[in-house]
């Protein structure tokens, strides 16, 4: 019954509370961050380099050769034991399969010439034929350019692996996540059961997750689909469900009112209305899961992820480049291709149309004739099949770029490297090893004062306990220096959040200016970034943050600009009439009206920042980072760097819980009464 | 009422924590409104509500927002859930009804129209009027032919393949109402249906309504805040304050004996000659009225019967049923004017 009936909540008018003065409690948090602040200061000063439970790189703790048994464990029982042999083995076979099917249609089959299936020219048809079909003619060209020019730039087999494996992962996600966002839409109690998880799953860092995949599903295409479903799951799961809940009241009740059943009202009103919100859910999917299946290069999946990796490590940006350039033509393809597609399913998109349905299935039916000719071409023709070698400009890309970053590192040497030095010295190295040769216990006790003063004594506890995992895994001086660079990278995103973001805010112009780089910034793999700065600064700790910031500046900006646009015009109108000049109302008006977005956008950028920890290790930074990337290279490291991922997630949900009662409780001077007690 | 269409007795909707005792509790259903929520946190937005609805009548629920009237109507086919209470439709308790008999109610006796139309935005004109025959199971071809038929009658037809955003607030809910009239229900609920629109397509969508309800003779129950809507259309109108029924009767009855200081304040700007009916000030038939002075009925209008007061030289007589009331002459007529102006 109680799905036919909308109860209504009534609006309760809450008796003004009691208001109180502050003092107490605004002195409470001061009393917790100035005493805070002394003892760490005193503790720097009088204690300084006791106690800072270093571990070097290469030595272990007891935990992590325990770890480095599991290693072996699972290698012994992977034949015999009943959850292998049931459950993880089939669902590796299974994806195996699909991922295999895909990948001998578009790359290479697993015997014989290792010729594909349909061959490049029956490729580029077939993608340039479904993304007519599904988006319109412009992303249909924009498609067949893009996959030429991957075999101009000799890189179609990598790119056609890359495309194939995210085929599949998105196909699985979708299988999964539809479904389940369908059922969290419709049920409250699934779909709170489900927000944690999705939570969790996507504070994260990707690179936690890939160490124990491999480790149980082995190396190859198959883990690396099933570590891009976790990673692409959660924002189609999340917008299905907000597309269904998103259904204006009146609409449904107006659909209730006729007696529909349950399922009426899914097909009828829920599913065609929520569309564009599900389609919009396969786009981000989409774009998590290349940017996934490039970093699963690391657990040997097969494309273009391998060549970056193989790049970075030897250090030859040329190569890095011109495979990150394919990387972003593929993400930009698949972007605009999935955005077309959910421009065509908004309701009503039919009737603006400049050639009727019939028309539009003759042509598409004519379109397909001419990709079964090209695939029957490509499997009959050497040259349709192997994108023609002498049409090659892959080379000149590379030595182009190289010979460009040479340059640049040998005559901008003066700036780059005074700028890296500056900063390194300046700021990393004494903020730094403040949090690195203060006692450990001192700094737990200050992390959690601080907790406290952000939120009540709950959040100091989860505080604690984050900081007693970190210590007990044996990385607590890694952690700091993780940690270290985190929270500088994150001050810069905030620095530019803010500026940018006020200035999009406050001008429609700068506003659509910025907009799509910053929606070109997103889309864009995380491997990506690393790719002009290694050219620029070369392999150090000061790459790998410049990198950081450039991957969450974007999200932070946005959020920023949201915010200050949201602010409702009256407000502003007001403030102007009353004589503020633009200062006044960007201090005193917009910025603390957009507080609440701007906690929010501070906590994306750090868990963004912290996602590109490990990248960042590839090209130089310590800490956490290193650790993994040394656990996947070498097996005697492999507890530690399980240790360490396990590490990030712990300092991923302590600052993540922080900031998010930061964003809840912000500090401000007439706190409405007593804090409600739940 | 002989054979009422629609009985409620005894109806409560209480929101809030624990609101299932309050009707029982007689400390607690005493409680007013605002005694309520602090001793109990619950809201009692329609309490101990009882009426009937005829055959073919226009009921009119009126009152001011946040007096439960909402609320009210969609408990009639528990589009929100009832407290306690009974819903009698065709003699058979709503309240009772198992979800297979809920839905063929809402299918088939009572539909509904709403304030903000409630389309669906991603079908046609013709598909959001067949959508409850759709939702019922009927074919395309027998639907669509119904629906265009009632496309017709809602004064909307060539606008069958548009989309409810390219039509006007007041076409969109000539659709609602459409959408409404194509099940064939036996009763229409109308929930401030028209309070959207601007005031010279109100009036329109009103005179739209009557003529619907003089062509297909349909029983309506009709909620709004406008008083003069609500005398318009209404054969009876029912006051609602903080849940409660204040009062209950034709628009002559509200207007010439209110029950309360609050309705008297509500009619007060009401013109009393267009709304009042000659039964209101038929005096006792005066020694010199000639007998064969013109005669009008007691249901007529005052404004009405100013024609036929000027044009006879002497007072005019009163009919009810045949026999002669009493009388009314000019100072009566003029007194009604008159005092409306006092009153504004």
């Amino acid at each position: 019954m109680s799905t036919l009936i909308r109860e209504r909540v009534p609006v309760r008018n809450t008796p003004p509370a009691a208001v109180r003065p502050q003092r107490r409690r605004l002195g409470r948090r001061t009393i917790l961050l100035g005493g805070a602040a002394v003892a760490w200061l005193l503790g720097f000063i009088f204690l300084h380099g006791t106690a800072t439970l270093n571990l070097p790189a290469s030595e272990l703790t007891d935990l992590h050769r325990t770890l480095n048994q599991v290693n072996a464990w699972v290698a012994d029982n992977r034949a015999d034991n009943p959850v292998f042999q049931y459950l993880l083995t089939p669902l590796r076979s299974a994806v195996d399969v699909v991922a295999n099917l895909f990948t001998g249609i578009f790359a290479a089959s697993t015997t014989g010439l290792r010729l594909p299936e349909i061959g490049w020219l029956g490729t580029v048809a077939l993608l340039g034929w479904i993304a007519w079909a599904a988006g319109n003619i412009r992303v249909a060209l924009l498609t067949v350019a893009v996959f030429i020019f991957f075999g101009l730039q000799g890189l179609f087999v990598d790119a056609a692996y890359s495309f194939a494996l995210v085929l599949t992962a998105v196909l699985f996600t979708l299988l999964t996540g539809i479904p389940l966002g369908i059922l969290a839409g419709i049920s409250a109690r699934v779909s709170k059961v489900i927000t944690p998880v999705l939570d969790f799953m996507q504070i994260l860092p990707t690179f936690v997750y890939l160490a124990p995949l491999a480790l149980i599903f082995l190396i190859g295409p198959a883990s690396a689909v099933i570590a891009t479903v976790i990673y692409a799951a959660p924002p189609v799961i999340r917008l299905t469900a907000h597309g269904i809940r998103g259904i204006p009241a009146d609409t449904r009740e107006a659909s209730d009112s006729l007696g529909t059943t349950g399922v009426q009202r899914l097909i009828t009103l829920q599913l065609p209305l929520a569309r564009r919100t599900i389609v919009m859910g396969i786009n981000q999917t989409t774009m998590a899961a290349l940017s996934m299946v490039t970093i699963a290069a690391l657990i040997a999946a097969p494309g273009l992820g391998q060549v970056v990796v193989r790049a970075l490590q030897s250090l030859d940006v040329g190569t890095a480049v011109n495979a990150g350039l394919s990387i972003v033509l593929l993400a930009i393809a698949l972007d605009r291709v999935t955005t077309a597609a959910s421009r065509r399913a908004e309701p009503g998109a039919a009737r603006n149309r400049r050639i009727s349905r019939r028309t539009r299935y003759i042509l598409l039916g004519a379109g397909f004739v001419v990709v079964l000719a090209a695939i029957q071409l490509s499997r009959t023709m050497l040259w349709a099949a192997v994108f023609p070698k002498d049409l090659n400009i892959g080379p000149g890309i590379v030595d182009g770029v190289t010979a460009a970053s040479q340059w640049l590192q040998t005559n901008l040497f003066f700036l780059t490297v005074s700028l890296r030095e500056g900063v390194t010295n300046g700021v990393l190295n004494p903020f730094q090893s403040l949090l690195t040769d203060t006692p450990f216990y001192l700094l737990a006790l200050v992390i959690i004062a601080v907790a406290c003063a952000l939120g009540r004594w709950q959040l100091g506890l989860v505080a604690a306990a984050c900081l007693a995992v970190i210590i007990c895994l044996g990385l607590w001086s890694d952690a700091m220096v993780t940690l270290a660079g985190t929270l500088v990278a994150t001050s810069v995103v905030m620095i530019l959040g803010v500026i940018f973001g006020v200035a999009m805010g406050r001008s429609n112009r700068v506003d659509q200016i910025m907009r799509p780089l910053l929606d070109a910034g997103q889309t864009m793999p995380a491997f990506v970034y690393l790719v002009p700065f290694l050219g620029l600064f070369g392999a150090t700790r000061f790459t790998a943050i410049v990198a950081g910031i450039i991957y969450a500046a974007p999200v932070a900006i946005k959020i920023t600009a949201d915010g200050i646009a949201a602010i409702s015009p009256t407000v502003m109108e007001a403030a102007v009439s009353a004589g503020s000049t633009p200062w006044q109302i960007i201090t005193k008006v917009q910025l603390p009206m957009a507080r609440k977005s701007l906690a929010l956008a501070a906590n994306q950028g750090l868990i963004y920042v912290l996602a590109m920890v490990v990248v960042g290790a590839l090209v130089g930074a310590g800490g956490l980072g290193y650790d993994v990337v040394a656990g996947f290279v070498q097996s005697s490291l492999f507890g530690k760097g399980l240790a360490a991922g396990l590490a990030i997630v712990f300092l991923g949900i302590l600052l993540d819980r922080m900031t998010q009662a930061a964003a809840v409780r912000p500090a401000r001077k007439t706190a409405p009464g007593k804090p409600v007690r739940h | 009422m002989s054979n009422p269409d629609i009985s409620v007795r005894n109806l409560w909707k209480v929101f809030g924590p624990g609101g299932e005792k309050i009707p029982k509790d007689a400390s607690l259903s005493a409680l007013s409104a605002a005694e309520l929520l602090a001793r109990t946190g619950c809201n009692a937005a329609v309490r101990d509500m009882n009426f009937d609805v005829g055959k073919g009548e226009v009921f009119v629920v009126m009152g001011l927002s946040g007096s439960g009237k909402s609320t009210l109507i969609r408990c009639l086919t528990r589009l929100i859930e009832p407290t306690s209470g009974r819903v009698l439709v065709d003699g058979k308790d709503v309240l009772e009804a198992g979800t297979g008999e809920l839905r063929e109610l809402r299918r088939r006796k009572m539909s509904m129209v709403f304030q903000h139309f409630g389309l669906l935005p991603h079908r046609t004109v013709l598909d959001n009027v067949s959508y409850g025959l759709q939702i019922r199971g009927a074919g395309k071809a027998q639907r669509y032919a119904k629906s265009r038929e009632i496309i017709e009658l809602v004064g909307l037809k060539g606008y069958e393949q548009h989309f409810p955003d390219q039509l006007s607030g007041g076409m969109q809910q000539r659709v609602g109402l459409g959408r409404a009239l194509a099940g064939d229900p036996d009763t229409i609920l109308f929930d401030e249906p028209f309070s959207a629109l601007d005031p010279l397509i109100r009036r329109d969508m009103q005179a739209e309504v009557i003529r619907l309800h003089k062509e297909m003779g349909k029983t309506m129950v009709f909620v709004t805040h406008d008083l003069s809507e609500a005398l318009k259309l209404g054969d009876r109108i029912l006051i609602m304050r903080n849940g409660e029924m204040v009062q209950c009767g034709t628009g002559d009855d509200l207007v010439g004996s209110p029950a309360d200081q609050y309705i008297a304040d509500f009619v007060s700007e009401v013109p009393r000659a267009d709304v009042l009916t000659l039964k209101w000030i038929t005096g006792p038939v005066a020694f010199g009225t000639p007998a064969d002075a013109p005669v009008l009925a007691a249901g007529t209008v005052i404004r009405d019967a100013i024609p036929a007061v000027m044009n006879s030289s002497c007072p005019v007589l009163v009919e009810d049923a045949g026999r002669i009331t009493g009388q009314i002459d000019r100072d009566s007529i003029l007194s009604v004017i008159l005092g409306t102006e006092a009153a504004a």
